[in-house]
C-alpha cells in the first residue's frame, strides 16, 4: 500500500504543483475556477485515452510515438506559458497596483485564461496517464494486495491535491503587489523546465541526438528519482545529469520569455490605440 | 539591442518544432541490431545487460505481462511506458564505462536491472 501511495503521489505531485501555481497566477480572475476544473477534467479524460492507446502510440513513428507525443504536448505547454507570461508583463505592472483591476483586465483576455486551462490539462494528462496505467495494471492482475494498493493510490491522489493546495496557499501569502512578479518567474522557470524535458524526450526517441553528453552530475546531492528531486524537476526543471542540448534550450527559453516580456513592456506606444484602454478600464 | 531578443524569441520554439519535423525518425543504418530484453512476471530478462561503452545502442523491450510497465532510469535518462503485451525500443545514449540501474517503475520491488557499459 505504501509503495502504491508513493508511486501515485510522485506523479500527482507534479501536476499538483502546476495547478497550484496556475491558481495563484490567476488570483482574482473571474472564471478561473471553471477553467482549471475543465483543465483537470479534460486531463483526466485524456489520461484514460492515452493509457488505453499506450500500445498503439508507442508503436507509431517507428517506435518513437510516445516520445514525440510527450515532447509535442510539452512544447505546446511551453508556448502557452510563454505567451501568458509575455502578455502579463505588458499588463501586469498596471494591474498589480489594483488587484480588483486584474479581474477586469484579464477577463478581456479570456483566451489567455484558456491557455492556462490547457496547461493544467496537459500536466494532468501526462502524469495522470501513468497513474491510470499503474492502477489498471493492479486491477488487471488482481491479487490479494489489490485493495490495499487501490487505497494507497487513492491516498496518493489526495496527498498530491494537498500539495496543490499548499502551494496555492503559500503563494497567496505573498503581498498582492509582488505576487504577479513571483508567479511570472515561477511560470518562466516552469516553461524552461518543460522545454528541457521535451528535449530529453526527443533525444530518448532518437530524434535529436546532439549534445547528448551529460554536462554535470549532481545525483549525489539531489537525485532525480527522489521526491525532492521531482519537486525541483517540476518547479525549475532540475535534472541531476543535464546534457548540453537541455541546458541550451533551458537558457534560450528563459532568455526568450524574459527578453520578449521586457520588449513588450518597454514599447506600449507601438500598440494599437485601443489596447491600453482595454487593460486600463475599471 | 531590441532586435536581438525578438529574434531569439521568434527562433526558439520554431527551432524546437523544426527539430521534430526534420530529424529522421528511423535509426541510422550503421547502428547494430537492438538487444532483446523481456519483461515477464514483473522481472527483466536478462536483468544485467552488457553494452559497449561510448556507443549508442537500442534495447528492444518486450512486455509479456498483462499489465503495462514503465522502463525507468534517471541514470540512463530513460522513462518509457511499455504497454501490456507490447514492445518498445529504448534508445541508450553513448555511455561511459560503468553500471547504470534501471527499474520497472510500476513494480519496483521485482523489476530491477542494470546496464553494464564496458
Amino acid at each position: 500500500m505504501l509503495a502504491a501511495l508513493v508511486i501515485v503521489f510522485r506523479e500527482v505531485i507534479e501536476a499538483g504543483l502546476i495547478v497550484g501555481i496556475v491558481l495563484a497566477a490567476t488570483r482574482g480572475v473571474p472564471g478561473r475556477g471553471r477553467m482549471v476544473a475543465l483543465g483537470v477534467a479534460g486531463g483526466i479524460a485524456g489520461a484514460g485515452l492515452l493509457a488505453a492507446f499506450a500500445g498503439r502510440l508507442g508503436a507509431a513513428f517507428a517506435g518513437a510515438g510516445q516520445e514525440l507525443f510527450q515532447a509535442g504536448v510539452l512544447i505546446a505547454a511551453v508556448a502557452m506559458l510563454a505567451w501568458h507570461t509575455i502578455w502579463m508583463s505588458s499588463h501586469g505592472r498596471a494591474i498589480a497596483r489594483d488587484l480588483r483591476a486584474l479581474g477586469a483586465a484579464v477577463s478581456s483576455g479570456q483566451s489567455k485564461l484558456a491557455m492556462l486551462g490547457v496547461v493544467v490539462g496537459i500536466a494532468v494528462l501526462r502524469e495522470g496517464s501513468e497513474v491510470v496505467l499503474f492502477l489498471y495494471g493492479i486491477a488487471a492482475t488482481g491479487g490479494s494486495s489489490a485493495p490495499g494498493i487501490a487505497l494507497g493510490g487513492g491516498l496518493g491522489v489526495l496527498a498530491g491535491a494537498a500539495v496543490a493546495g499548499l502551494v496555492y496557499r503559500g503563494l497567496l501569502a505573498i503581498p498582492a503587489g509582488r505576487l504577479l512578479g513571483v508567479t511570472g518567474w515561477l511560470i518562466t522557470l516552469l516553461a524552461a523546465g518543460m522545454a528541457s524535458q521535451a528535449v530529453a524526450f526527443l533525444q530518448q526517441g532518437g530524434v535529436a541526438e546532439v549534445l547528448v553528453e551529460p554536462v554535470w552530475d549532481t545525483s549525489w546531492l539531489l537525485a532525480d528519482g527522489s521526491i525532492p528531486g521531482r519537486l525541483a524537476h517540476t518547479l525549475v526543471g532540475y535534472t541531476d545529469q543535464p546534457d548540453g542540448l537541455q541546458l541550451l534550450v533551458y537558457a534560450l527559453t528563459v532568455a526568450a520569455i524574459t527578453l520578449a516580456g521586457r520588449v513588450v513592456r518597454a514599447g506600449p506606444t507601438h500598440r494599437p490605440a485601443h489596447a491600453p484602454a482595454r487593460g486600463g478600464a475599471t | 539591442m531590441p532586435l536581438a531578443p525578438r529574434r531569439a524569441h521568434r527562433l526558439a520554439l520554431p527551432l524546437a518544432a523544426l527539430a521534430v519535423i526534420v530529424s529522421p525518425v528511423t535509426p541510422r543504418a550503421a547502428e547494430p541490431a537492438p538487444i532483446e530484453v523481456t519483461i515477464k512476471d514483473h522481472r527483466f530478462e536478462p536483468a544485467e545487460i552488457t553494452v559497449p561503452a561510448g556507443q549508442a545502442v537500442r534495447l528492444h523491450v518486450r512486455n509479456l505481462d498483462a499489465s503495462a510497465e514503465e522502463f525507468d532510469s534517471p541514470a540512463l535518462k530513460v522513462e518509457k511506458v511499455i504497454a501490456a503485451n507490447g514492445a518498445a525500443i529504448v534508445h541508450l545514449r553513448p555511455l561511459k564505462p560503468g553500471r547504470y540501474a534501471f527499474t520497472g517503475e510500476y513494480h519496483e520491488d521485482t523489476a530491477r536491472g542494470t546496464v553494464v557499459a564496458q
